[in-house]
């Protein structure tokens, strides 16, 4: 015959209790019907003869009981009491419920119950907002995935596409006046260069004459026969785009160049409003012949 | 056995001089691509006359000035933040407002009501963004994709500057289907019509096997046949997953295409976009 105080002896502190879970602070008990959660003398269900608890299934709150008479009948051991889903009704229940049970019980009940219906009304809130859907990830699918990315960045070349789309737009002329390559005077220039050098230059200077009379530079040129060997550099880019060569947007240019190419002071300082780009090795003698 | 054979060939090509075959043109994947029946046809009219009407119309027809609002997934994290912030400069007329919980069925109507023309919403996962949401605002397709490779601007490999608030120029690559030009011009539709080439920006969005790479680059012309191209900005990768023909609703929304993996990821030589 096993009183409670048996019971507690042997489980409280002495030999194994499955329900037990010790941690550094506190010992927590696991038992479904425990009142507190906690493992003493006074919350064992397994040690105390007449115990009660509050527990909830599905949303709807019971009171639990335990009494000395149905102890050697554990089928019957805990007995269930439905409680109101009215707050205070429900506390009057517990209360009527327990009525001349210990004090410790009854209170610590009515605190367990008071922090279910709290959660209870918590949930019903949080499935009313927005819930995150949860999607896992499938391994195999990712690395796929990645793979077939970075081929296709591979695949891409990004860098040339984006150079080759500029060109066109360029060739295309949205940009309007913004850049101008006078190609046409390199290659008149060009077929010149082969004829005679001071023609050549002579010619240069009457087709620069016949195109813009804006340009101001016309007078400060000079012709170098120097200049000639980077002429023949700039053949290649005979077919290009057929620029106007009226306006020279000082500003627009004069911001490129600010932020690319570097000075070159004696070309600068020759011709200081046009600003053609040109590639670096090639743009004094561009800009000499251009002029 | 190959390199003896890629041997043998180069010699008999050489023996043959002038009169050797024209190589053989290697089989890439994009050479070997399913034919797909939607690839729009530049001179289509039926695809020219929906252009003209849908909900991308006022867009096209300068009506309307795109103003984008960008925003995140609940709690965004360091990362994401400043990927957000990144964004929001190189996207005009964009503003970056933090989510706080707020559902997105009911911002919605307010972003409409203060004339926002664009909705970006970027989902993040641990820590970093992985998903974005491009919702056209007054009722107009939303597209969801993935975003992958995600770079910051410190972490390109560069050495300019912070973009300018110049319009960049936009550039669309190899969107050829049907289905890859309504997304194409979901994009075009973010930036200003006019582009700045004060500016010298670009915002290149490239089409490569159904993966949208995003870079944003300052160009600077060397010379007429020379380009050279710096790279600032953020990049990333997106790979769509849905369109959706109304705002964005997850629930009733009416879907224009999926992304059904069973049947697309089957074959490799098919894609979408």
């Amino acid at each position: 015959f096993l009183s409670p105080q048996v019971v507690w002896d042997m489980l409280g502190n002495r030999q194994f209790c499955s329900y037990k879970i010790t941690t550094k602070t506190q010992n927590f008990c696991r038992n479904e019907y425990n009142l507190t959660g906690l493992c003493n003398r006074s919350s064992c269900p397994l040690a105390n003869s007449q115990y009660a608890t509050v527990r909830e299934e599905k949303g709807r709150c019971y009171l639990y009981m335990k009494t000395i008479e149905r102890a050697p009948f554990p089928r019957r051991l805990w007995e269930r009491v439905l409680l109101s889903k009215n707050y205070e009704k429900a506390l009057e229940e517990i209360d009527e419920n327990l009525i001349y049970w210990p004090r410790f019980i009854r209170h610590k009940c009515k605190q367990r119950f008071t922090k279910i219906t709290q959660y209870l009304i918590r949930i019903r809130k949080l499935t009313l907002k927005r819930q995150r859907k949860i999607v896992p990830l499938r391994r195999k699918i990712e690395r796929r995935e990645k793979r077939r990315e970075e081929k296709a960045l591979i695949a891409a070349q990004l860098d040339n596409a984006i150079e080759k789309e500029l060109l066109e737009r360029l060739k295309q002329d949205t940009y309007g006046d913004i850049y101008n390559f006078p190609i046409h005077a390199f290659d008149k220039a060009l077929q010149q260069q082969e004829a005679d050098s001071e023609s050549e230059s002579d010619a240069e200077k009457e087709e620069e004459d016949e195109e813009a009379d804006k340009r101001e530079f016309v007078e400060a040129d000079d012709s170098d026969l120097s200049d000639f060997e980077d002429m023949d550099k700039l053949e290649t880019s005979s077919e290009e785009e057929q620029e106007e060569e009226e306006e020279v947007e000082k500003k627009a240019s004069h911001s490129k160049s600010k932020g690319k190419t570097p000075l070159k002071g004696p070309a600068r300082r020759k011709r200081p409003y046009i600003e053609i780009e040109y590639e670096e090795e090639t743009e004094p003698g561009t800009k000499t012949k251009a002029a | 056995e190959k390199i003896a054979a890629k041997k043998k060939r180069r010699k008999e090509r050489e023996a043959l001089g002038d009169k050797a075959p024209p190589k053989a043109v290697p089989k890439t994947i994009e050479n070997q691509r399913v034919y797909d029946e939607t690839t729009v046809d530049p001179n289509d009219e039926e695809v020219a006359f929906d252009e003209a009407t849908d909900e991308f119309a006022p867009y096209f027809n300068r009506q309307t000035v795109p103003k984008i609002l960008i925003t995140t997934s609940d709690r965004p994290r360091g990362r994401t933040v400043r990927f957000c912030e990144q964004l929001s400069t190189v996207i005009p007329n964009s503003h970056v407002y933090y989510r706080r919980g707020l559902a997105l069925k009911r911002i919605i109507p307010q972003c409409i009501a203060r004339d926002f023309t664009d909705l970006i919403v970027i989902n993040e996962d641990r820590k970093i963004p992985n998903g974005l949401v491009l919702s056209h605002l007054p009722d107009g397709p939303t597209a969801h994709f993935r975003m992958s490779s995600v770079r910051l601007r410190k972490e390109i490999k560069r050495k300019g500057k912070e973009p300018t608030e110049h319009v960049p120029e936009v550039i669309l690559n190899n969107f050829t289907t049907r289905l890859g030009h309504s997304v194409g011009r979901m994009f075009a539709s973010l930036f200003p019509h006019d582009p700045q080439f004060i500016g010298r920006q670009v915002a290149t969005f490239h089409n490569q096997r159904d993966y949208i790479f995003f870079r944003f680059h300052r160009y600077i012309f060397k010379s007429e046949k020379k380009v050279g191209i710096q790279e600032l900005g953020p990049r990333f990768t997106l790979k769509l997953r849905s369109l959706q023909k109304g705002t964005f609703d997850s629930k009733f929304g009416e879907y224009e295409w999926i992304h059904k993996r069973r049947e697309m990821d089957m074959n490799r030589r098919k894609f979408h976009l």
